[in-house]
């Protein structure tokens, strides 16, 4: 594998790739989303932004309750959010736990929904805390099972401590093993991770690595996708496009529950990596009750009175 | 389909212009004789009639302010004083919206900063001096708990309601009472601010305020009857009254120009210095005595902050002040507007390379893209004049020493910035620049517990914290 | 009374560290308190203060560089060299300015002991007027004062020593270097103190020390560019508007003092104040 020419795959060039990168001031990045955070989104461009916003949804479950009932439940959500209403868009993808891949793929054909992706996620999630090649097993059997899009974990243990190789190599031979058949994305678990240097180092090793999505959070830790977390990655991207001319995607998960949230997100984006970023296939929310409410502001904004959660349906 | 935000403006039903103001002299509003229009900078719109103040207004005014001083200011205790202080401070919370659109009306400025910056930051001053006023015999080496007596203060465009704040609040703390004479272009605020006063039921005559233009501001600096002066505006106008006042035995604070240096080293963040850049020169519209105008760049990461910089600038929302999303209004005046244009255009013919940011200007009222010139030296005059608009100047360095060289290389000393990830490096930098206020990692950042203040030609004394408030004390063993 | 003759100082100025005579050449003559002569000391000129100035600029980085703890032996120091030649200083008073001799030990004694109060405050002074400020934010935010640069001062006719010695004490011990022109009617201690400061470790051009005429050379003070500050306690109150106004094309800063406090210390320092954010 070539890395983009940024490494050679050796420890030594490993680092010397990342100790280049600069640092990330934490209250001037704080300070940064927070100001994009007062852009003030209305009307026309609102209405707009929920559109992308549902498509751009993962819509998710990772319980241990889960079962084909619930799983084919929210695959229907997924393909048509509103019932009532066939101009809401379809959303991104629907994510689940590897032995749930095969009843969602079957479920999203069945219902018409074949455009909907099915992403798994993997590599012994949420903790990453297993052998390699229980995490290699873990990955082929949800992409035996029809998985379209990975969403690894990595060793947060092993980048605390420095070892970024093996981080490094983990992906690679993930984003191996998905070939053609996946998308693959890297999940961090900002929230361990704990400093946007840490954020601005993973997010460049994934790139470097193979990774076609970088994405914040698990949903099982918190914080999960603070603003400012969401915005280092995306300098991450942004930055990465300049070096590689290859735009690697971003999908912020865990505590984006409601339109505003989604929204900023979304100016984030316009705002950082720019607008090539703003489609489904380099921009997911991973989220589950925030396409409610996505669902409720659109109704709001076409009737224009505030809707209720009794006119949305709970799966 | 590209995500344009939708116009979202704020309402300006909140504030009630009248037709035509007068002056606020002695607790009350009397009728100007000569007046002259308030113009909204990014419409052109006249919105009202400003009182022009003779001599006959300025002698109310300061006599108004002497009656109050010796009956009633001076006599009452620290602990009674502060309590009006906290009251002004309440009610302009409580009407902070509707200062905040006064303020981008009459002045220029984004919405987003008058409600997030001038109006929270200027009731700010006033609730941290409130807590002064008992408290004098604290407040420092060399200073007695005296005030100098009526204080005549005359303030710029750039800030209007916050630089009032910063003048009024540590006078009144300190027990002086004020003639206050707001910027020509900028009046409403402060007209505004008088009747908090009369809210807050300030005694009559601690308070007074004339609109004028620079002549008025002459009467106030010449008046006989005031015993303290203080100023904030260009370094021009502070040595015209720095040569006023010599004669005399006024007391004199100046708060006057800048050309700030905004240093980058090569191991700074660069995200967050870029944000710092923009920050520091087009915050408030380049319309800022401290603004980072002068961008020092090590060589070795130089094409690409400015690759970076140029990138960010295209971001910035130029238009409709009162539209929440802008981030870049308009430019305060007419005059300032030519200003600006004619010392870029020395940029031009002196060799640098100008870059605007691409953005459709609005069509009425005064409007200048952000700007930056490259391959500038020191011996550029926009290297060394202060511009007051959106027009940053970038030079090079290639050892710290040099930066720093650079970077005081000029008569104006009121602030810098550094960026780097090295913590002695930031020390040591900090220990060499000869300016009076220092962000590193940061810029434009105001606090009424922080200092403010020029070394050199930027001004005499500081503003905000103890050392401010101390400017407003007799001072101990000396004249 | 023996019939040696005495062997008379030549009263120079004192500037960089050496004592030249006037480059213009001129001196004018000081007699004592009975009209009998005494010396011709020099009248220093304009290009005299120029020299004076670029000294002290020169000399400004390196002595603001000392450490507090160091810059306060070095004034102790200066008093200790006093201390030693109490008896002169006392004589030269006496002769020029026909006090009484316990009034000119008084003086001396206080001169001394007043550079000694100066010198303790080197390492105090940022304690006491620096700031660490509750800035309402993630910032470290902290005021400390810095020396202002340059700063000339005119010492007052008398008392000639101890005037002296507020001209430039306080100046100093905040990092600045200083230019002091002495009492014209009584510059002889002024003089000799220049020998005591030349023994007492003080680097060179830290303190220059001129005689001549105040209305003359204070307008020039006033409008050198190169001079940050100026202390006019010394001359007369009727000059100080003319020497304030010449000031203000630099917006130099000018005071005036009438007591020995740490107000006069301030007065040439300024204050900077930093910001740094606090993140992780």
């Amino acid at each position: 594998m070539s890395f983009y020419g940024l490494v050679d795959g050796s420890d030594a060039s490993l680092r010397t790739y990342l100790n280049a990168l600069s640092g990330v001031d934490q209250i001037g990045a704080d300070a940064r989303a927070s100001m994009l955070a007062t852009r003030s989104i209305k009307t026309a461009s609102k209405r707009w932004a929920i559109d992308m916003a549902i498509s751009m949804v993962d819509l998710t479950t990772l319980e241990g309750a889960d079962t084909p009932g619930k799983v084919q439940a929210l695959c229907t959500k997924a393909v048509r959010p509103d019932p009532t209403d066939s101009t809401v868009p379809s959303v991104g993808a629907v994510c689940v736990y590897n032995d749930m891949v095969g009843v969602a793929r079957k479920h999203l054909d069945l219902i018409g929904g074949s455009h909907v992706g099915v992403a798994a996620v993997s590599t012994a999630f949420p903790s990453g805390r297993a052998s390699m090649p229980v995490k290699i097993q873990d990955t082929a059997d949800a992409l035996n099972a029809g998985a379209s899009e990975i969403d690894m974990v990595i060793d947060r243990g092993a980048f605390l401590s420095g070892d970024y190789i093996t981080v490094f190599n983990e992906i690679v031979q993930i984003r191996e093993l998905c070939g053609d058949r996946a998308h693959l994305k890297v999940i961090f678990e900002t929230g361990e991770l704990v400093t946007y240097d840490n954020v601005r180092k993973a997010s460049f090793l994934a790139m470097a690595a193979g990774a076609d999505f970088i994405k914040t959070s698990t949903g099982k830790v918190a914080p999960a996708a603070t603003a400012p977390v969401v915005l280092v990655m995306l300098e991450a991207v942004r930055d990465f496009y300049s070096m590689t001319q290859t735009r690697i995607g971003v999908k912020p998960a865990g505590g984006i529950r409601n339109t505003k949230d989604a929204i900023k997100q979304l100016v984030l984006v316009n705002e950082t990596a720019g607008p090539a970023w703003l489609t489904p296939s380099l921009f997911r929310i991973g989220a589950s009750a925030l396409l409610n409410d996505l669902l409720m502001q659109r109704m709001k904004m076409d009737n224009g009175y505030y809707a209720s959660p009794a006119y949305v349906t709970i799966d | 389909m590209k995500f344009d935000y939708a116009p979202a403006p704020e309402s300006r039903s909140i504030v009630s212009i009248k037709p035509k103001y007068g002056h606020f002299i002695d607790g009350k509003f009397v009728a100007g004789r000569k007046h002259f229009p308030a113009i909204n900078p990014a419409t052109e719109e006249i919105l009202s009639q400003i009182a022009l103040a003779g001599v006959a207004e300025v002698d109310a005014a300061v006599k108004a302010a002497r009656k109050a001083y010796t009956i009633t200011w001076s006599k009452m205790s620290g602990r009674e004083r502060g309590k009006y202080l906290f009251r002004i401070a309440r009610i302009m919370q409580e009407r902070s919206r509707e200062f905040a659109v006064l303020e981008t009306l009459d002045n220029g400025k984004p919405i987003r900063e008058s409600r997030d910056v001038d109006i929270p930051l200027a009731a700010a001053h006033f609730f941290y001096h409130a807590g002064w006023a008992d408290k004098l015999e604290y407040a420092g080496l060399g200073t007695s708990t005296k005030p100098h007596g009526v204080a005549g203060q005359i303030i710029p465009w750039n800030f209007p309601l916050l630089m009032l704040a910063w003048k009024v609040a540590p006078a009144l703390a300190t027990g002086n009472t004020v003639v206050l004479k707001p910027a020509e272009n900028t009046s409403l605020t402060a007209l505004l601010f008088a009747e908090v006063c009369q809210q807050a039921e300030l005694p009559a005559g601690v308070v007074n305020i004339v609109t004028g233009n620079g002549s008025t501001g002459a009467l106030i600096v010449n008046h006989p009857g005031i015993d303290k002066i203080a100023f904030t505006g260009s370094t021009e106008v502070g040595k015209i009254i720095a040569r006023a006042v010599a004669p005399t035995q006024k007391s004199v604070t100046l708060e006057l120009g800048g050309k700030a240096a905004n240093i980058i080293f090569e191991d700074a963040a660069i995200d967050e210095a870029i944000e710092g850049i923009v920050n520091g020169v087009f915050f408030n519209q380049g319309h800022v005595c401290c603004a980072g105008s002068r961008l020092i760049l090590q060589e070795s990461v130089a094409d690409e902050v400015i690759e970076k910089l140029k990138r960010r600038m295209g971001l910035i929302r130029v238009g409709d002040p009162m539209d929440k999303n802008t981030d870049l209004g308009a430019i305060n005046s007419k005059e300032q507007l030519l200003k600006i244009r004619e010392l870029s255009a020395t940029g031009d013919t002196e060799g640098a390379q100008r870059w605007s940011a691409p953005c459709d200007l609005p069509k009425k009222g005064f409007w200048f893209a952000p700007t930056i010139f490259t391959g500038v030296t020191q011996a550029h005059r926009i290297a060394r004049e202060e511009i007051f608009g959106p027009v940053l100047s970038v030079l090079t360095f290639r050892t710290p020493q040099e930066a720093i060289d650079k970077a005081n290389n000029t008569p104006f000393g009121l602030s810098a910035g550094i960026w780097s990830e090295k913590g002695s490096r930031i020390l040591w930098a900090s220990q060499q620049l000869r300016a009076g206020v220092i962000w590193s990692n940061t810029f434009n950042k105001f606090d009424p517990t922080s200092p403010f203040g020029g070394y050199k030609e930027s001004g005499w004394g500081r503003e905000g914290g103890r050392h401010g408030l101390s400017a407003y004390l007799k001072g101990v063993g000396h004249e | 009374m023996s019939n040696r003759i005495d062997v008379k100082k030549t009263y120079k100025l004192y500037i960089n560290g050496a004592f030249p005579r006037s480059e213009s050449g001129r001196t004018y003559e000081i007699k004592d308190a009975k009209g009998v002569f005494i010396a011709n000391p020099c009248l220093a000129s304009r290009k005299d203060l120029k020299d004076a100035v670029v000294a002290a600029r020169a000399a400004q980085p390196g002595w603001n560089k000392a450490s507090a703890y160091n810059k306060g032996q070095i004034l102790y120091r200066i008093a200790e060299m006093l201390e030693g030649r109490r008896t002169q200083f006392v004589q030269e008073i006496v002769s020029v300015t026909g006090i009484t001799k316990v009034k000119a030990e008084k003086e001396v004694t206080e001169s001394v002991d007043r550079i000694v109060w100066y010198a303790g405050w080197s390492d105090k002074l940022s304690s006491l007027s620096g700031a660490l400020n509750p800035v309402a934010g993630p910032y470290y935010n902290f005021t400390v004062p810095e020396s202002m640069g340059v700063i000339a001062a005119i010492a007052p006719e008398s008392p000639s020593l101890l005037g002296l010695i507020d001209a430039i004490a306080p100046v100093i011990v905040g990092g600045n270097t200083v230019i002091v022109l002495a009492s014209t009617k009584a510059p002889l201690s002024a003089m000799s103190f220049a020998e005591v400061v030349a023994t007492s470790d003080v680097p060179a051009g830290v303190i220059n020390i001129l005689t001549g005429k105040k209305d003359e050379i204070a307008p020039w003070m006033a409008s050198h560019m190169d001079i940050d500050g100026l202390d006019i306690s010394g001359l007369g109150a009727k000059s100080h508007g003319a020497v304030r106004s010449a000031g203000a094309e630099n917006l130099k800063r000018i005071y005036s003092f009438n007591s020995a406090d740490p107000s006069r210390i301030l007065a040439f320092l300024e204050h900077k104040t930093v910001w740094h954010p606090i993140g992780l």
